[in-house]
């Protein structure tokens, strides 16, 4: 598409489509982990309708000029799921699909964890958890200052929350009133050991928020009706409090034997025959959905 | 005791008269003139807002309080410049480099963004405040950055010349300011990109600091001369990265014998560049180090602190004498 072509907020997008998308997210991450030998799987999974939402959906982007300056941004907290992101900015235009055939390998702009200085469309790195809310904050802040209104989203995990530079985040996104920051907690229940309500409890979320000055929306985060009217409907970025989308997800979500083990399947790597199954299930619904 | 009694503790939080080159805050005024000239420029700090209150009563709206939270401050830093802002970030050193060096290597220093990190009150400069107040290991970390400038100005002068320098610099750069430093330049010296300025010429030992390093290079070589008619060679290693390798080596191959002047740890300084360099090129050459000792520090009004440790132009001078008649 030419370099000038935006794609604006609101896109048509049925709560079937965004559920189709969802699955092709799953497919594609499986494969690209199957090449790589070893990935993310379920954390992954519990945000597949979160980044559909946000990418056919929500985000006004311009593909062809991933720099331009009115884009709407999205940091990837939880850096370990851009396995899933990759496809998506493949098939949006940010670069060729041949790019995903490099995945993983030495020299590739694509891996594990995304790089803004080597993929076209990732507006920040990440990987060290904790980070991506205060940077995300600073965006927001200089897109007040040059009167832009362009909306910043960061996708966090709940565990992500256990680190304490998160809420100081939080608190300076109030305290500066960024309406036009945007944190979508992927609340999946699990960090990569375990429950997080074991490792150390960040409940009740939405209280933990709103005590820090944020609008507060939760919502299922694989229900597609409610996913698009709660992005449809998010306040003007031009108000005075940051939103807090948190996203009730099921860790493997979309496989039912990972989401029955969401923690062996944190990070792994299927096996032919678990390979096969799996793609025979999401494909299944895929077809019956058509 | 009345030797102890006129070493006293001075405010090391206000800019008032003091008898160091640092009274004027020249990283204030330095920053509110390049923000003048440049309207990208954005200013923040984690409750240091004295430091910058200059360039806050002129741009107000371009600075950022980020209140406690260093580690935020630098992350936030990084989403503004991301945004084609230039930040530059003021903290305490302890809580700068020190605090926030994951946040300064994962989203500032391997996305090359353009944040500049100011550490006022570095090395003792805190002194009888303890010693989580000290920062005498931020070289160190900083040196291992990838892409990060690190720069240690020798005065207020040299302050302003490299704060102004670092308009034109598309990189991460930690500047680390001396409280202490005596005075080496009556003007601000013209700093070529990672060159050292060479303040003497001698053929009979290297002497280089850093800081107020410096000033206490300068004088020992003054001492050095008067007193034993011994040349020194001495420069200026404002760059700490890049730093001059062909300065140093050129030196030390002219003199023979090097000493590194640094109010640092013995590791990972000044002292540790020197010793990579000379022995990577294959040079046997004599080092010393005048710096903090790799030991728990004493803690005490910051003037005591410096003669405990021989941060003296006689230390210096000590040391380099004995290093010529080695």
């Amino acid at each position: 598409m030419p370099a000038d072509t935006t794609l604006e907020r609101g896109r048509p997008l049925t709560g079937a489509e965004l559920l189709h998308r969802a699955d092709w997210i799953r497919l594609q991450t499986i494969d690209l982990i199957a090449q790589a030998g070893l990935g993310h799987y379920s954390s992954t999974f519990s945000a597949a309708e979160l980044v559909a939402t946000l990418y056919y959906r929500a985000l006004r982007l311009r593909p062809g000029e991933p720099n331009w300056p009115d884009r709407d941004r999205f940091l990837l907290g939880k850096g370990h799921v851009a396995t899933g992101l990759w496809p998506v900015l493949a098939d949006l235009g940010y670069y060729s699909r041949d790019w995903l055939k490099q995945f993983g390998k030495v020299g590739s702009p694509l891996n594990d964890h995304p790089n803004m200085k080597l993929a076209p469309g990732i507006d920040f790195s990440s990987g060290s958890l904790g980070h991506n809310l205060s940077v995300g904050a600073g965006m927001a802040i200089a897109g007040r200052l040059a009167g832009r209104d362009y909306r910043t989203f960061v996708l966090t995990g709940d565990g992500e929350l256990q680190e304490g530079q998160v809420w100081e985040a939080a608190m300076a996104a109030s305290h500066y009133k960024l309406g036009n920051l945007v944190a979508i907690v992927d609340a999946n229940g699990f960090s990569g050991a375990g429950p997080t309500s074991q490792a150390m409890n960040i409940e009740p979320l939405g209280k933990r928020f709103e005590a820090f000055g944020w609008t507060v929306r939760e919502i299922d985060g694989h229900d597609a009706p409610a996913l698009l009217k709660t992005f449809d409907e998010l306040p003007d970025p031009a108000s005075e409090e940051p939103v807090a989308l948190i996203a009730r997800t099921r860790k493997g979500h979309g496989v039912e034997f990972m989401e029955k083990q969401p923690q062996a399947w944190h990070l792994g790597l299927l096996n032919a025959e678990q390979y096969a199954d799996v793609v025979a299930e999401i494909s299944g619904r895929m077809e019956l959905a058509r | 005791m009345t030797e102890h009694a006129e070493k006293k503790m001075v405010d090391v939080f206000s800019d008032i008269e003091r008898e160091t080159a640092m009274t004027a805050n020249p990283a204030g005024y330095a920053v509110t003139e390049l923000g003048a000239a440049d309207e990208r420029i954005v200013t923040l700090a984690a409750d240091m807002s004295n430091t910058v209150a200059e360039f806050i009563a002129r741009f107000p709206e371009r600075y950022i309080e980020c209140g406690i939270a260093e580690t935020n401050s630098v992350s936030l830093a990084a989403g503004l410049a991301s945004a084609g802002l230039v930040p530059y970030v003021y903290s305490m050193s302890p809580f700068g480099m020190l605090k926030t060096c994951e946040q300064w290597r994962t989203d500032v220093d391997y996305n090359h963004l353009p944040v500049r990190l100011v550490g006022r009150l570095s090395g003792l400069a805190m002194g009888y405040f303890g010693t989580s107040h000290y920062a005498v290991e931020d070289i160190a970390i900083a040196r291992t950055m990838n892409n990060t400038v690190v720069l240690s100005p020798a005065d207020a002068a040299s302050c302003i010349s490299l704060m102004m320098s670092t308009a034109s610099l598309e990189v991460p750069v930690y500047i680390r300011i001396a409280e202490a430093a005596p005075k080496v330049y009556d003007e601000a010296p013209e700093y070529e990109y990672g060159r050292w300025p060479r303040l003497r010429s001698g053929s009979d030992v290297t002497l280089i600091g850093h800081g107020m390093g410096t000033g206490l290079a300068a004088a020992a070589a003054e001492l050095l001369y008067s007193r034993d008619s011994i040349e020194a060679d001495v420069f200026d290693a404002a760059y700490l990265r890049p730093y001059d390798e062909a300065a140093l080596l050129a030196s030390a191959e002219k003199t023979g014998r090097v000493l590194t002047i640094e109010e640092h740890s013995v590791v990972g300084g000044l002292g540790t560049i020197v010793a990579e360099a000379v022995a990577r090129a294959g040079l046997s050459v004599p080092l010393d180090q005048v710096a903090l000792p790799d030991k728990d520090l004493e803690v005490g009004v910051p003037a005591e602190l410096y003669e405990y440790y021989g941060l003296t132009p006689s230390n210096v001078a000590s040391k380099a004498r004995n290093l010529v008649r080695r």
